[in-house]
């Protein structure tokens, strides 16, 4: 039998990071992920790891920069309000190339908004975030035991693309609690040669993201350019419900993906071909997939957690291949499966 | 014959972008002789300020890195945290450290980190071309108090030194001056230390050094090494403001 232990998804990333060989961790509280914090405050130190309280997102983020250009693996956690202010130290990151993995656990906006889950940060995480012109590797879980597993892999693709990852949840993903398979405490990391260290048997390394010679820095624009196609070819992740025989699709992510997924077993029942399509890569955006699914006659009902914002996705996706419309929740309202149908049977 | 006087092996020999009168150059060049003296060159990571000095890796022949504006003290802690037997230091100018980073440094010196912080203190923004810094003096003339800093209005020069002494995590902070052979030699002195205290894991320090900044005060070279000693130096009185050691 698999053993499986019962954690939430604040605990899971926190066990996640982890057992994927990062040993420093920079945090601010904020809710809806303090369990994150609090975790790493003592796990770190039982597997010798390093924790910082911080005494803002910035340091946070920039202790981050300073771990992770020196070598490391390193991650930091925050809640939208504190996401907004880490990306000053994302978008360095991405200049400079450097990898890392954040966190967001979505609370409610704009401002201070309130605690209560959303996904009204899809714009922030998917389209770079900060200034300059970049893309975050960015997933949408939408279990306890997907937010630890891609947690786990988002270490590895930051180190492989040297580019930030970041973890789109939400206050359902961060407070529930569900059975999870942990992954084995990762030995052997990659080697990072490009890494400060002291220049000792090599000429100085530097690290950069300001190029003040004209012609430079659009060489340097390509270059990730480049990388991001590469990321955009490789990186896609999705899932299709009762693809083959739908006529309905509901295209919905993370938490607000399971409750469509209810919504879509109840109109099942009721003899309704209705499927679901779930991207898990938030960027890369599944652009190709959806489309392909986009066949004739077939309808879209985008839900999320917000006003409409993988909308625009899903719209430059398919186009006028197929019927599409919204549903959405904004504010910390969350949609029940029966709403779903309901607003399913109107169109 | 004894070679007696050379380029420091942790200088480039890359020509520098600094203005005529400039004390960036001479403060480059004291912290690359001490680095060298030390034998620290291939375990020091340097962290360049945004501002005229953030060309630094240029012209420092060792591992060094650029921060955000104000974030060369939390850049530092997650580089030390990683690497606690390297030499890591931060190079930072008046708006860096005492107004957009005023929390990184007061939390990295609070943590106690083993750092070393240079701090240039040349009263002025200089890479914006001249406008008010945290550490302008008052009366001082600039882009944005064209009448002088009214403390009404604009507030106080802030001391980090000063500052930073109240709290129980700093080890050494001092300030020194670049107006004068004598003083150059003694600011050798105190960077020299700041490094040491690091190799011997004594905690966080700091020196200041008053720099002068001739295009931006509108001065002379020679004139405005007379205004730090005659001006700067009221406001800023050199010396040790603190040391644990």
């Amino acid at each position: 039998m698999i053993k499986k232990v019962l954690i939430s998804g604040n605990e899971a990333v926190g066990e996640a990071a982890i057992r994927a060989g990062c040993r420093y961790y920079f945090g601010y509280p904020i809710t809806p992920q303090n369990q994150l914090t609090e975790y790493m405050s003592w796990r770190m130190r039982e597997v010798g790891g390093t924790f910082i309280q911080s005494e803002s997102e910035l340091a946070a983020i920039n202790m981050v920069f300073g771990a992770s250009l020196a070598g490391a693996r390193a991650m930091t956690s925050s809640s939208s309000p504190g996401i907004s202010l880490k990306q000053e130290g994302i978008s360095y990151l991405a200049g400079c190339e450097l990898p890392a993995v954040i966190i967001n656990m979505n609370r409610a906006g704009p401002g201070l908004g309130n605690i209560t889950p959303s996904q009204s940060d899809y714009f922030q995480a998917t389209r770079g975030g900060g200034h300059g012109d970049y893309r975050t590797i960015a997933f949408g879980p939408s279990s306890i035991q997907e937010l630890f597993d891609l947690t786990y892999l988002a270490f590895d693709l930051a180190d492989k693309y040297r580019n930030p990852a970041l973890i789109l949840g939400d206050a359902i993903l961060a407070q529930v609690m569900e059975p999870v398979k942990l992954k084995k405490i990762k030995k052997r990391l990659p080697k990072k040669p490009w890494a400060l260290t002291g220049c000792k048997g090599r000429k100085p390394n530097f690290i950069r993201s300001l190029y003040l010679t004209p012609g430079v820095l659009e060489t340097h624009n390509w270059k990730l350019a480049a990388k991001y196609k590469k990321i955009e070819e490789r990186e896609i992740r999705y899932e299709t419900y009762y693809g083959a025989d739908s006529n309905f699709f509901l295209v919905a992510y993370g938490s607000c993906a399971r409750i469509a997924m209810g919504a879509v077993m109840e109109g099942r029942k009721e003899g309704m071909k209705l499927g679901l399509f779930r991207p898990i890569s938030l960027w890369p955006f599944p652009y190709k997939a959806l489309e392909k699914l986009a066949e004739k006659g077939k309808k879209f009902l985008v839900v999320e957690m917000n006003l409409g914002q993988m909308f625009d996705d899903v719209k430059i996706a398919i186009g006028n291949k197929a019927k599409i419309s919204f549903y959405g929740r904004p504010g910390g309202g969350v949609p029940t499966p029966k709403e779903i149908l309901k607003e399913v049977k109107k169109r | 014959m004894k070679k007696v006087f050379g380029r420091p092996k942790s200088l480039t020999t890359e020509k520098t972008i600094y203005c005529p009168g400039c004390g960036h150059g001479i403060a480059h060049r004291l912290i690359a002789e001490v680095i060298d003296e030390l034998k620290i060159r291939e375990k020091t990571i340097g962290i360049a300020p945004v501002g005229c000095a953030v060309l630094a890796y240029d012209y420092w022949n060792f591992d060094v890195t650029e921060a955000a504006h104000g974030r060369p003290p939390a850049v530092a802690t997650g580089i030390k945290r990683v690497h606690p037997d390297k030499i890591v230091f931060t190079y930072q100018g008046d708006g860096d450290i005492a107004a957009i980073g005023t929390a990184e440094i007061v939390h990295a010196a609070n943590r106690g980190e083993n750092i070393t912080v240079i701090f240039i203190n040349n009263a002025v923004y200089g890479m914006t071309k001249g406008q008010m810094a945290p550490t302008t003096i008052l009366n001082q003339k600039t882009t944005t108090t064209r009448k002088g800093r009214n403390s009404q209005s604009d507030g106080y020069p802030i001391k980090v030194c000063e500052l930073l002494s109240s709290l129980e995590g700093t080890t050494y902070l001092e300030r020194v001056a670049l107006d004068s052979v004598p003083h150059i030699l003694k600011s050798k002195q105190a960077i020299k230390k700041s490094f040491r205290n690091q190799l011997e894991k004594k905690g966080f320090s700091l020196v200041e050094l008053l720099s002068p900044c001739p295009i931006n005060w509108g001065l002379s070279p020679q004139e405005s090494l007379r205004w730090i000693k005659e001006k700067m130096t009221l406001t800023f009185p050199l010396g040790v403001v603190k040391d644990k050691t």
